[in-house]
């Protein structure tokens, strides 16, 4: 019986260690990049004081693979990436290379959108798609596809390390609104919000995950359960769904908005991309 | 409501054989429960309900408790959550009436809380069918049946510090 008691302790507190809040490790990538993962949360979001990124929530098993690109296994995808820049393709006979003459000239993009051009709200990915039909004449690449996300990291990793940095205002107010609202609706047959789970939980296990803020700067993310890039498209799916919702499709206008509201509440935090993830 | 033409007696006795859990006629319907300042007194499905059965709802389906709440008693299965209050001791701090009222519909005693209502079939917005990330169609069955309900609350009955 007293044995029986020790155990429980044990078992108790080893819960216990696992959760707790954000550490305080600190994220330099390649002894040269230094990351901000902490900062005092911008002015919109009420609810908290400050926001962290993901990676101060994972173990340290997984965050030491985002921390020298040798280990990052998502720079396979990366490499992948650099060689479509340089392949022509569809009708035009054109290659990315064709028109930019390198990829590093987007250094800055990712830390900007989503944002609207000509009255819309655009997010990278269809910022790709468009050109590869418009002015490549090629056939579009699926939303959470290798392809297209290896290109949307590739493009991310030029703005690393920068700071965060959507507008919110002017024409793109209605879509930060629509996001919002979509942030604190409560989907679904469990009822629940994003907010729920990434603003009144975060540090805290839900079963066997410890929850972060749910911040998307590290996107996309090689996820090592799937072993492959994921796309922010593809997380928020799989987020509705588990409150047992009907979800949004990938490259819905619903989806575009609520990215555009994530990024707001990620303002301060720098790009990340490619994040490793459990 | 239009009620699928299934012959009746064959739809029990399948039920019975490959052991689904599912509604009965002498069951409360979520909609008609009587809620008194969030404590429901009756017996959801006029049965007793099994400490066994409820231990085992805890940690599955669509029950998983224990992804939010820790639970001494089952210190045995691994990864208990911290979004809720522990449970242990929850039968010193609340009645029979009281559990059945929160594990059925906790929004009652708890208007914001994140806790599920686990025996409601109205209300829900985007309803999906299950865990696909489809849209629900046809008759919405509660999280949990009422003996399930029922099981849970025998469960937390059990959950005495003294
Ligand atoms: C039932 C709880 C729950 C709800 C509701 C929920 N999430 Fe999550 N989310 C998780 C868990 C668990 C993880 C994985 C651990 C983590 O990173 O927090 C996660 C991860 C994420 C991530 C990845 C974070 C990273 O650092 O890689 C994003 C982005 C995210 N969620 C966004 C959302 C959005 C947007 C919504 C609402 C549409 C939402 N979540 C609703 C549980 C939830
Ligand atoms: C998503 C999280 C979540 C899930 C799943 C969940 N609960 Fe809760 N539960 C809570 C929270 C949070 C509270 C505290 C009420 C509040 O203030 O919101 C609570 C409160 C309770 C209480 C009263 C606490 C006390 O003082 O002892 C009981 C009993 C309870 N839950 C039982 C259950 C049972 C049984 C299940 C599964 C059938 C369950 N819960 C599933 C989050 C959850």
């Amino acid at each position: 019986m007293k044995k029986l008691a020790i155990i429980t302790v044990t078992v108790f507190l080893s819960i216990k260690a696992a959760s707790a809040d954000p550490d305080n490790d600190s994220l330099i990538i390649n002894d040269d990049i230094q990351l901000v993962t902490e900062t005092a949360a911008p002015i919109h979001l009420e609810n908290l004081d400050t926001i962290y990124s993901g990676w101060r929530f994972r173990t340290d098993e997984t965050q030491a693979l985002q921390v020298d690109d040798f280990d990052n296994p998502a720079m396979v995808f990366v490499d992948k990436a650099i060689d479509l820049f340089n392949t022509i393709d569809g009708i035009e006979g054109k290659a990315c290379v064709s028109c930019h003459e390198s990829v590093a000239q987007f250094r800055g993009l990712s830390a900007i959108m989503p944002k609207v051009i000509d009255g819309e709200l655009v997010v990278l990915e269809s910022f790709i798609n468009d050109h590869r039909d418009q002015v490549m004449g090629a056939e579009p690449w699926k939303w959470s596809g290798e392809k297209m996300q290896s290109m949307v990291a590739l493009i991310g990793l030029q703005s690393r390390g920068m700071p965060v940095n959507v507008k919110i205002d002017g024409e793109a107010r209605p879509y930060w609104e629509q996001g919002k609202e979509m942030y604190y609706t409560r989907f679904g047959q469990l009822q629940l919000s994003c907010a729920n789970c990434h603003e009144d939980n975060y540090g805290k296990m839900i079963r066997a995950d410890h929850l972060s803020q749910g911040h998307a700067n590290g996107f996309p993310t090689y996820r090592l359960k799937q072993a492959k890039l994921i796309s922010r498209h593809n997380r928020f799916r799989g987020c509705i769904r588990d409150t047992r919702a009907e979800t949004f499709a990938e490259g819905s206008d619903e989806f575009k908005a609520l990215e555009l509201y994530l990024a707001s509440r990620s303002i301060g935090l720098t790009v990340e991309t490619p994040a490793v993830r459990q | 409501m239009q009620t699928p033409k299934i012959n009746l007696i064959t739809f029990f006795f399948v039920s019975a054989i490959i052991g689904v859990a599912t509604a009965t006629f002498a069951d409360i319907h979520p909609g008609d429960i009587i809620y008194n300042d969030g404590a429901v007194k009756q017996s959801l499905s006029g049965k007793a309900g099994d400490i066994e059965s409820g231990a085992e709802i805890m940690n599955k389906g669509a029950g998983n408790c224990i992804a939010c709440h820790q639970v001494t008693a089952l210190s045995h299965l691994p990864f208990h959550g911290e979004i809720g209050p522990s449970l242990d001791g929850t039968a010193d701090r609340w009645s029979e009436a009281e559990l059945r009222g929160i594990v059925a519909n906790a929004k009652i005693w708890f208007p914001e809380t994140i806790m599920p209502a686990f025996y409601k079939t109205t209300g829900f917005i985007r309803l999906g069918d299950a865990y696909t990330g489809k849209a629900h169609e046809g008759n919405v069955e509660p999280l949990l049946t009422a003996q399930q309900i029922e099981d849970v609350v025998a469960f937390l009955m059990t959950l005495k510090e003294e």
